[in-house]
């Protein structure tokens, strides 16, 4: 009896024994923090009189900032067109490789792969030396064509310039989920297919498509996700073209000014909680709206 | 028609398709290689070729030049950045691929009071920006005395949400109920059983994540920028910043443009060796996450 009560105990104690490790980082690396932001949203200092609560001040400032909005609406923009392009590349790569439509197929896999490696830093240097309206290549190549100098970091091309090298980093990296999602695909529904004289168009869109659904819809959110959070990318592009980027590009280029340039804590953190509830509202709408046609 | 003509008509247009989709990935494939090819060059050049040659193609060589410079600039920060970028990296790699697959296994085998609330939690959490976390762990770190610190980067480094994800998907699919339970029957203990049972088939998970937060660690920049104010204790992906600004400010004092594009260059091979290395892992324990 008092064995088995023990054995009982220990039972329920070990997945917890398990977790530990993991849930005493998460908590002081990460709850600790939130709620520390938020406490930070719900307070402001003062020259005088110190740090004085405020209450919901600081986020009904944030809900109304313009600025706020600037960066929001570039990356909404960035957002409705570049995810798009890059979950439809991925895909179509993902489905000819498992297909085996194309020779080298490993060769395919690795290299669209291989940009992933690539810190986010050392990509966004190298496209902003591609770029560049003097010696980069692509404006060298442009001018030779007689085509003129290109304005790739100019305002109206910037965010087509970003979105290009988002897409080339991430591309790969759907592409190997998306490609291992059709790897599980039982091999008996394609092949049915086959023999009842389904093309293979046919069989990509009414059986292979359908059957990686999930994964499709956890690429595209993680994409939702990464592109509202869109920092590094235009944080070194602001080397290079400060007057387009400025200091409110993107919500958290503008959230990270707030914090160490303008030194306004507080109200960083109020702004970045409001972001966090648009990536919520999005990723949650975006679900939602595809589970209601599946 | 006889059938073998049949046949090798069928062939041909299969062949024909196949090269033609080929030829069609090929373009893509030059997209995708053509900003590395460009930082290989562009390595091999001197600071006044990078502004006077033809970007795409080789001028005189002068890679070895330049690499020497990378490694002997300011009293040869450079390898003190790479040698922070691996300690970080491999520290936070491993440890946070062993906590995830600790926490993943507990997630997927075991049966306990606020399981789904508590993957959701660490679920959830995916969606917080990183700026809601890092500027209060600034502030945070400050206080407790560990901020411009390794542990500063490390620390918040070892958690991996994505790798619990990863893990739990993979121990549900890859660890049989039956083999724990007639473990249990031959009396081992349960941190026994997965010591020497379930973490053996839990490897290629392992393997997947470890490479991942590796990864994720090595190309880090926001956290490290902001919780890092001491060039010594910087990873490559702040320092490069720090000297491509610099450059790009010009004038006499400045790190020259060289020695950031050779410098670009040493910091991607280490992860694109990896990646080449691990090829079966990530491109097999990905499958476990593609499917949920």
């Amino acid at each position: 009896m008092w064995h088995t009560r023990r054995r009982a105990l220990q039972r329920t104690l070990v997945p917890f024994a398990f977790l530990a490790p993991f849930l005493v980082l998460f908590a002081f690396f990460l709850i600790t923090p939130l709620v520390y932001a938020l406490r930070m949203a719900l307070y402001n200092e003062r020259l005088v009189g110190g740090t004085v609560f405020v209450g919901l001040s600081n986020l009904e400032q944030a809900v109304q900032d313009p600025s706020f909005y600037t960066g929001l609406e570039h990356m909404a923009l960035l957002g409705v067109v570049q995810i798009p392009i890059m979950i439809g590349i991925a895909l179509l790569f993902a489905l000819l490789l498992d297909a085996r439509a194309v020779w080298l197929p490993s060769l395919f896999r690795l290299g669209f792969f291989l940009p992933f490696a690539v810190p986010t830093v050392v990509a966004a240097l190298m496209w902003g030396d591609l770029y560049a309206p003097s010696f980069g290549p692509l404006a060298q190549i442009s001018r030779d064509l007689g085509l003129g100098t290109p304005g790739f970091l100019t305002s109206t091309w910037m965010l087509g310039s970003l979105g290009n090298i988002v897409t080339w980093e991430w591309t790969g990296y759907n592409m190997i989920i998306l490609y291992a999602a059709l790897k599980t695909i039982p091999p008996e529904i394609v092949e049915a297919a086959a023999v009842d004289g389904a093309t293979p168009l046919q069989t990509a869109l009414r059986i292979r498509i359908p059957f990686i659904a999930p994964a499709l819809v956890l690429t595209v959110v993680f994409s939702i996700i990464g592109t509202l959070q869109l920092f590094n990318e235009p944080q070194i592009m602001s080397v290079i073209a400060p007057q387009v980027i400025g200091t409110s590009y993107t919500p958290n280029v503008y959230v990270y000014n707030l914090a160490f340039s303008s030194h306004e804590f507080n109200y960083a953190a109020a702004v970045s909680f409001v972001l966090g509830g648009f990536v919520f509202l999005s990723s949650y709408v975006f679900i939602f709206l595809t589970r209601k046609q599946r | 028609m006889t059938a073998l003509t049949f046949l090798e008509q069928g062939f041909t247009r299969r062949n024909r398709r196949r090269s033609f989709a080929t030829l069609f990935l090929l373009l893509f494939l030059i997209y995708f290689l053509l900003p590395l090819f460009w930082l290989i060059v562009s390595s091999t050049k001197s600071d006044p070729q990078l502004f006077s040659t033809f970007g795409l193609w080789f001028a005189h060589f002068n890679l070895v030049q330049n690499l020497r410079e990378v490694f002997t600039y300011d009293g040869g920060i450079y390898l003190t950045w790479l040698g922070n970028t691996a300690l970080y990296a491999i520290s936070a790699g491993v440890g946070a691929a062993l906590f995830a697959t600790m926490a993943g296994y507990a997630f997927a085998k075991y049966r306990f009071r606020g399981r789904g609330v508590l993957f959701a939690v660490v679920l959830g959490s995916i969606m917080i920006p990183q700026t809601a976390l890092v500027i209060p762990l600034y502030l945070l770190l400050s206080k407790v005395g560990i901020i411009n610190t390794p542990f500063a980067v490390i620390l918040p480094s070892l958690i991996s949400p994505v790798g619990v994800f990863l893990m739990r998907v993979y121990a549900e699919r890859a660890v049989p109920d039956a083999l724990l339970d007639a473990a249990r029957v031959d009396g081992a203990g349960e941190f026994r059983i997965f010591r020497s049972v379930s973490f053996r088939i839990l490897v290629p998970g392992f393997a997947t994540v470890l490479l991942l937060s590796f990864v994720a660690t090595w190309n880090n920049y926001f956290l490290p920028l902001v919780v890092l104010s001491t060039p010594k204790y910087y990873p490559l992906t702040v320092g490069l910043a720090q000297w491509n600004s610099s450059s790009s400010a010009g004038g006499g004092a400045n790190v020259l443009f060289s020695i950031v594009v050779a410098g670009s260059l040493v910091a991607v091979i280490p992860v694109a060796i990896a990646f080449l290395l691990l090829q079966r892992y990530w491109q097999g324990g990905l499958t476990a996450g593609g499917v949920k």
